[in-house]
Parts: C-alpha cells; structure tokens; sequence
C-alpha cells in the first residue's frame, strides 16, 4: 500500500496547509474509520469534508501513476486493485451519509439550522444544498398531487412530525480507543436504575448509541 | 366505513415486497380525496349548527370525522411518500433513465419528482473533491478481483475499454473484462457475471 502512494506522498504533504501533516496511510485510516462510524451510527454524524477532499486529491495522483506505468506490468494491477478498493471505501461512506440525509431529511435540516456558531457543521455545503433540494422537491410533489386537493385545514403536514427520527436507543458494538470513565447508563425500563461504567481501553462493548454517541463524535471510540 | 380506499392504497403496496411500482391509482386517490371532500362539508353544516343552535351532541360526530380525515391524509401521504422511495431506489440500481415499463407506472407529477432528483444528485456528485466529482452509482460493492467473465446478454454494440480496445458486446458472446466498467451493464441487465 505504501509503495503505490509513497511516489507522490511528498507532493500531498507540500500541497498541505494544515499543522499535522498526515501521512497518505493515516489519511485512509481515517477515511476508514468515518465509513465505520457512518456505516454503524444511527443518525448522521459530523461531516468530514477535508478528509474526502484529501482521499479524492490522492486517488486522482494514484490515477495518473498508473498511467505512466508500463502496460502489463504486474505492480499495475496491485496499484489498481488498491485504487478500487479505496474508491469503494470513499463512495459507501458518501452514499451512507446520503441515505441518512434522505432517510431523516427535515431533522437533518433542523439539526443544522440550529447549531451553534462554533459547533462542526453536520453537512458540507454541497450535503446542505441537496438536503434543501430534497426537502422543496418531496414538499412541492405532495403539494402537487393531493395536499392541494384536500380540505383547507389540511393542505399542509409538518414534516418533522410525519418522517420518523433516527432511532438513537439502537444497540452498537464498539471499541474503546481512549479509556472513558464514569459513563452513566441510563434504565432502559422501569424496574431497572442507571448505573455507571468504566470503558477499557480495547475493550469491546455492545451498548445502546444514546450512551456513547458524544464519544463517537470525539473519537474516544470506534464503532464496529 | 370511512378510510376503507386509503387504506386499500396502502395495502396495494404493502403487497410489492420487492420494491416493484404498481401503475399510480389515480381512480384510488380520488376516491379518497372525494371522500375527505364529503366528510370536511358535513363537519363545516355540523360546527356551524352546534355553534349556532348550540347541540353539542353534535360534537362527537364532528371529532369522528375529522379523525377520519386526519387518517386518510396520513394514508395518502404514506402511500405517495413510499412510492417516491421505491422511484429513489430504482434510480440507484438502474441509473437515470428508467426502464419503459416503470415509467409507465408513474403520473406526471412523480416524473416530475424523479427528474428534479436525478439532477440533484447529479449536481451533488458533480461537486464532490471540489468540483472533480464522483459517481456514487458505481463502485456499489466492495472489490474482489480486477478482471471477471462476463457473459453477453442481448446485443449492445461496440463498448471500448481503458486502455482503447473497442470490444462487441454481442448476444451470448463472453469476455474477460475489467469489473469496474462492467458493473452498470451488469445491473441493467447487458452483461451477466459467469462465476465458473
């Protein structure tokens, strides 16, 4: 893997404004870690638009390796293999983000709305604009076809009440990167009382997301 | 009883477990909005003679029927609303342009729909990595070899590859083929993967 990217690694690293330079290996771990979180989270997690842009900058200097190398050589087909493999690994987690945002469309929209100044933005402005999109296309189709045609009190649905929310009590698996201690686990019935654990690093746990979601987005854990 | 066509819409659905769209149900839909229509008139002579007259043992009867109202717009919302999912779907497996058939099945206002989505999509796509772009359509399942057999399913003309080889996709013809540019072919239907 090294060896397809280590050829223009220097030039991604130059290129980069950023304090910590990130190595193209650590940049796909990172890559990889999002399309897990994504992949397992309930609802949609913080957009990591510097991380695609970065992977996409880097598949397209992989592209144009690959076409100076001779044809029929066999590192072509290992570099190309890794090319796909990454491209996979970038358009699922897209694709993940993009059904969540579909999915859960007015919440989505209402969640960023109401960020606060400083708070990491849910969606890139490109997820922003298709999320606006959906929302105005799918209300102006129900308008269109029947809500105009009902009584009048009864020409508009509220759309946060109408599509169903993400289900934050779901169970995940996860894994602990950073040792977390004191996390209160709410009852989940009546009989039950709230109680408190400690994570272990490495440890392995399958909890309800609600408990752990604020680690997730501080990378304390990894879902699996 | 009331609601009885709304929820017939939904069970004509609920029957197509595997994402298939039934033709619209335009008769079916009148139907219901006839009868929201009816209902909502009996409620407006009723609240106007419980106010005026003061019976209030008209109040149940005005609740009932708007409850019944409330119902048929949620059913019909619903019914619209997973048709538009089933349409949403049939974009990712089959590319922009819908087979004939299923556009057959869709009304002027669900074309219209499914239009502005292709082109939000496409323009969503468009902008990834700053403006270099990605297809998300393609590439739906994760690698597992670089070349595959295909086998020629009906006839499709000269299709040319990577490195500038043209080859004709002819019917049951085979070919060893790179698999990402293979893939969209496959889901529409051209070529089929001879896993030997």
């Amino acid at each position: 893997m090294s060896d397809a990217l280590s050829a223009d690694g220097s030039d991604v690293n130059q290129d980069d404004t950023q304090e910590d330079v990130m190595t193209p290996a650590e940049l796909i771990a990172k890559l990889e870690e999002a399309w897990l979180n994504e992949k397992f989270s309930p609802e949609l997690l913080e957009n990591k638009s510097e991380v695609v842009e970065c992977v996409m900058e880097q598949l397209s200097h992989m592209e144009a390796n690959l076409q100076r190398v001779k044809k029929g050589d066999a590192k072509a087909s290992i570099h190309r293999m890794e090319i796909d493999r990454i491209r996979f690994v970038l358009s699922s987690y897209l694709r993940a983000r993009l059904q969540k945002i579909e999915k859960f469309f007015p919440h989505v929209l209402e969640r960023e709305k109401s960020r606060g100044e400083g708070d990491p933005s849910l969606l890139s402005p490109e997820e922003f604009a298709f999320a606006k999109e959906y929302y105005a296309n799918t209300e102006t189709y129900l308008k269109a076809i029947a809500l105009k045609r009902m009584p009048p009190n009864l020409q508009t649905v509220d759309m946060l009440k109408a599509v169903p929310e993400p289900c934050l009590d779901s169970f995940v698996f996860l894994r602990v990167k950073e040792k977390q201690e004191n996390i209160l686990v709410e009852p989940e019935t009546d009989d039950q009382r709230e109680y408190v654990v400690d994570l272990e690093e490495g440890s392995q746990h399958l909890m309800r997301y609600r408990t752990i979601a604020p680690l997730v987005s501080i990378g304390a854990v990894q879902l699996i | 009883m009331f609601c009885e066509k709304a929820v017939e819409l939904i069970r004509e659905l609920h029957r197509m477990t595997d994402g298939q769209l039934p033709a619209f149900n335009e008769d079916g839909l009148r139907q219901v909005l006839q009868e929201m229509e009816a209902l909502y008139e009996q409620n407006q002579a009723d609240v106007n003679e419980a106010k005026a007259e003061g019976r209030a043992e008209l109040i149940p009867s005005i609740k009932l029927r708007h409850c019944c109202l409330l119902r048929n717009q949620r059913c019909l919302t619903a019914y619209l609303y997973d048709r538009l999912l089933r349409m949403r779907a049939l974009r990712w497996e089959y590319g922009s342009v819908l087979p004939a058939n299923v556009r057959f099945h869709m009304c002027a206002e669900e074309v219209q729909w499914f239009s502005q989505y292709k082109k939000s999509l496409a323009s969503f796509m468009r902008s990834l990595g700053g403006g270099e772009g990605l297809d998300l359509t393609q590439d739906m399942k994760p690698p597992k070899s670089l070349y595959i057999e295909v086998r020629c399913l009906k006839d499709h003309g000269e299709f040319e590859i990577d490195d500038g080889t043209v080859i004709l996709l002819k019917k049951n013809s085979q070919h060893f083929l790179p698999r990402w540019k293979c893939e969209q072919l496959i889901r529409q239907g051209v070529l089929e993967h001879v896993v030997s």
